[in-house]
């Protein structure tokens, strides 16, 4: 039972970060219907600005620094690529951001080399007990930050300016624009908003309580599962990023310890195969229909 | 009617034009440039040493593979990243298959390379069909992610079925090809023009046929009926389901065929490197790096062109090759450790900008630049006559 009760609040707190991910993407694909594959690349990015200002700016400073960059990152292929583009399909783009990815991983995988560091100096292996039951930190943070940021990010979607005109966006582009809302504005929000999601995911990622495994190319393999999270619940649907994401934290946490290590990877995959078969747009997501 | 038309052409200069009667002078240059680079394949292994024909035999296993993911992704608009899978499956395939059947704790069925090797063909298509049900379901970027779970679950079975792959530590040696009891290896002496036939010219004309057996046939899908439903199906769904066109057939073959070319390049992966061995991670001969490579060499080609896979695989697979093996020579690449800057690396940032630049001022790719010059000189000719 102690076993459980731990798997659960491991597999909650992995699925918060997943979580984080999935909206990210889910914003992105929402605003502009481009699916990032360069997700993976922006949490690296923000990971390896973290490692170089560590030293000099301490390491809450470098965090500040590394959800900022991995923001700004997320703006600039917005702005310099995908934004030139207007007459390039939503697939064209989604293999753009394959070339930025590609980029972006293998230049900070060359400046990694052979180090690997762990960049959750604040909370990582530093283990709690919670009524008998030892607890990693980062797990508990992890699911403490991601409600409050997905919170405020509901809230923002929900009752600001910028979500308002996003909803509007998402439901008719031409409409918006009649009425006046700034496409280029809501797009790149919500690029920037990915962006910082990504960074904030990567400071749980790469620790020895979540993965084992310090900043590196496995961090990137790691973010790929926020493609099985945002699937799962349906590509356009913000709510269903949340769900989606503690799916695969859940499945995740409970594959690897009952079944194999090795296995959790593909289980999580599977589950999404799964869920995909029998709902083709996700749990959430809006079944396209197709007019004649 | 069958009997009018076999007799008409020659007396009826108005009938509809068969294919002979547009033979213009372009389509003669273009047949004597294919034949050109035929025999110019064909002699190389004559002249050029054997690290430049490894170099070669490697840009060829990815034009097989690229030429069936240009079928998949560029005619029948479904974007897949499980092309790496396939691959992992052919080479495991061919192993068992032609394996011996004394291996101790390796399966193998001690079959001749040539059924094995179509043994592995039929069994990687077939296993394309069997993903059929959830790509038919699926549409373009939702299909793509979907096809990622193939990957991961490749590289499961790769570790899991130690039987079968030999595992990720030591992995298995495949058996060499041979066809009629000729090995493609470095067995018997073999001597032609007094250049000495080893393992690296014998596999060079091997893999020539195979590529060239692969360009051919999609040449052919991507011109007949096939091709066309493809394409249908890629525009516009409902249209081509009320033209006549069976969707979930079309999808449903479309997979098999790119699967089928993905396990042919898997089964040369394997005779290239001489072992199988699974990936210990996402990166590797059979990870995710491997099908976005196919992916790029799609994509620079010009998605759908078959020639233009051709040349995405030179690209992408033949640059990190001649990179490193300039750099020998020159002495480049030459530090170790940490930050330095390998062929492999070289090449991933080339077809990374590639990829970019191809989107954004050239959609239709290296193909589309081809067409445009090709139809510039037929124009300029046509006016001088």
């Amino acid at each position: 039972m102690e076993t459980f009760v731990q798997l659960l609040v491991n597999g909650l707190g992995k699925g918060a970060v997943f979580a984080l991910l999935a909206l990210g993407f889910v914003v992105i694909f929402k605003a502009t219907e481009v699916v990032n594959f360069a997700h993976g690349s922006l949490v690296l990015f923000g990971g390896y600005l973290v490692v170089v200002t560590r030293e000099t700016l301490g390491w809450a400073g470098a965090a500040v620094v590394g959800i900022v960059s991995a923001g700004v990152l997320a703006l600039l292929v917005e702005r310099l690529l995908l934004s030139r583009s207007k007459l390039a399909d939503p697939f064209s783009l989604a293999l753009l951001t394959i070339g930025v990815d590609v980029i972006v991983t293998e230049e900070i995988v060359r400046r990694l080399g052979v180090s690997l560091p762990f960049i959750g100096d604040a909370w990582d292996a530093q283990p709690l007990q919670v009524g008998g039951v030892t607890m990693f930190r980062t797990h508990l943070v992890a699911l403490l930050v991601a409600t409050v940021l997905i919170t405020a990010f509901f809230l923002a979607f929900r009752y600001s300016n910028w979500g308002v005109a996003m909803r509007a966006q998402a439901e008719n582009k031409e409409a918006a624009a009649l009425v006046g809302i700034r496409s280029s504005r809501v797009t790149s929000t919500a690029w920037l908003v990915a962006g910082v999601l990504a960074g904030v995911a990567v400071l749980f990622i790469a620790t020895q309580d979540f993965s084992g495994a310090g900043l590196s190319r496995g961090t990137h393999s790691i973010a790929l599962a926020a493609f099985p999270a945002a699937i799962i619940g349906g590509l356009d649907s913000t709510a269903g990023a949340i769900v989606g994401g503690i799916t695969v934290g859940l499945v995740d946490a409970l594959s690897t310890h009952y079944i194999s290590f090795a296995f959790a990877k593909s289980a999580v995959f599977l589950v999404m195969l799964v869920v995909l078969v029998v709902r083709p747009s996700g749990l959430f997501g809006t079944r396209e229909s197709i007019r004649v | 009617m069958s009997e009018i038309a076999t007799e008409s052409p020659p007396t009826a200069p108005e009938s509809p034009p068969s294919p002979v009667r547009r033979r213009g002078p372009m389509w003669w240059v273009r047949g004597a440039l294919w034949l050109a680079l035929l025999v110019l394949l064909l002699v190389l292994p004559l002249y050029l040493e054997a690290q430049w024909l490894r170099a070669g035999q490697y840009m060829m296993v990815g034009a097989v593979g690229a030429i069936g993911l240009t079928l998949l992704t560029g005619q029948a608009g479904q974007l897949s990243l499980a092309h790496a899978f396939f691959l992992l499956a052919g080479g495991t395939s061919y192993t068992v298959l032609s394996g011996s059947t004394e291996g101790g704790t390796l399966v193998g069925f001690g079959l001749d390379p040539l059924l094995s090797l179509v043994g592995a063909v039929v069994i990687t298509a077939l296993l394309g069909l069997a993903f059929a049900p959830v790509a038919g379901r699926l549409r373009g970027i939702y299909l793509g992610v979907a096809s990622l779970a193939l990957v991961f679950l490749g590289l499961y079975f790769g570790q899991a079925a130690e039987t079968l792959t030999g595992g990720t530590s030591t992995g298995r040696s495949p058996t060499p090809f041979s066809l009629f009891g000729f090995e493609f290896s470095n067995e018997g002496d073999l001597e032609i023009l007094n250049v000495p036939f080893r393992q690296a010219e014998r596999l060079w004309y091997l893999f020539l046929a195979l590529t060239a057996i692969a360009f051919l046939l999609a040449r052919g899908a991507v011109r007949s009926r096939v091709g066309r439903s493809w394409r249908a199906v890629r525009d516009n769904e409902p249209a081509a389901a009320v033209m006549g066109v069976s969707v979930p057939r079309a999808k449903a073959g479309a997979f098999a065929v790119s699967s089928a070319y993905a396990g042919l390049a898997g089964v040369m992966t394997v005779l290239w490197f001489d072992i199988l061995k699974p990936d210990e991670s996402e990166f590797g001969t059979y990870g995710i790096n491997v099908s976005i490579a196919f992916l790029a060499m799609v994509i620079i080609g010009g998605l759908g062109s078959v020639p233009g896979a051709l040349v995405g695989a030179l690209v992408v697979n033949g640059l990190p090759q001649v990179l490193a093996l300039y750099s020998t020579d020159l002495g480049w690449f030459t530090g170790t450790g940490e930050g330095t800057f390998t062929p492999v690396l070289i090449s991933s940032f080339v077809y990374g900008a590639a990829i970019i630049l191809v989107v954004l001022f050239e959609p239709g790719g290296l193909a589309a630049i081809g067409r445009r010059i090709a139809g510039r000189l037929s124009f300029t000719q046509r006016g001088k006559e």
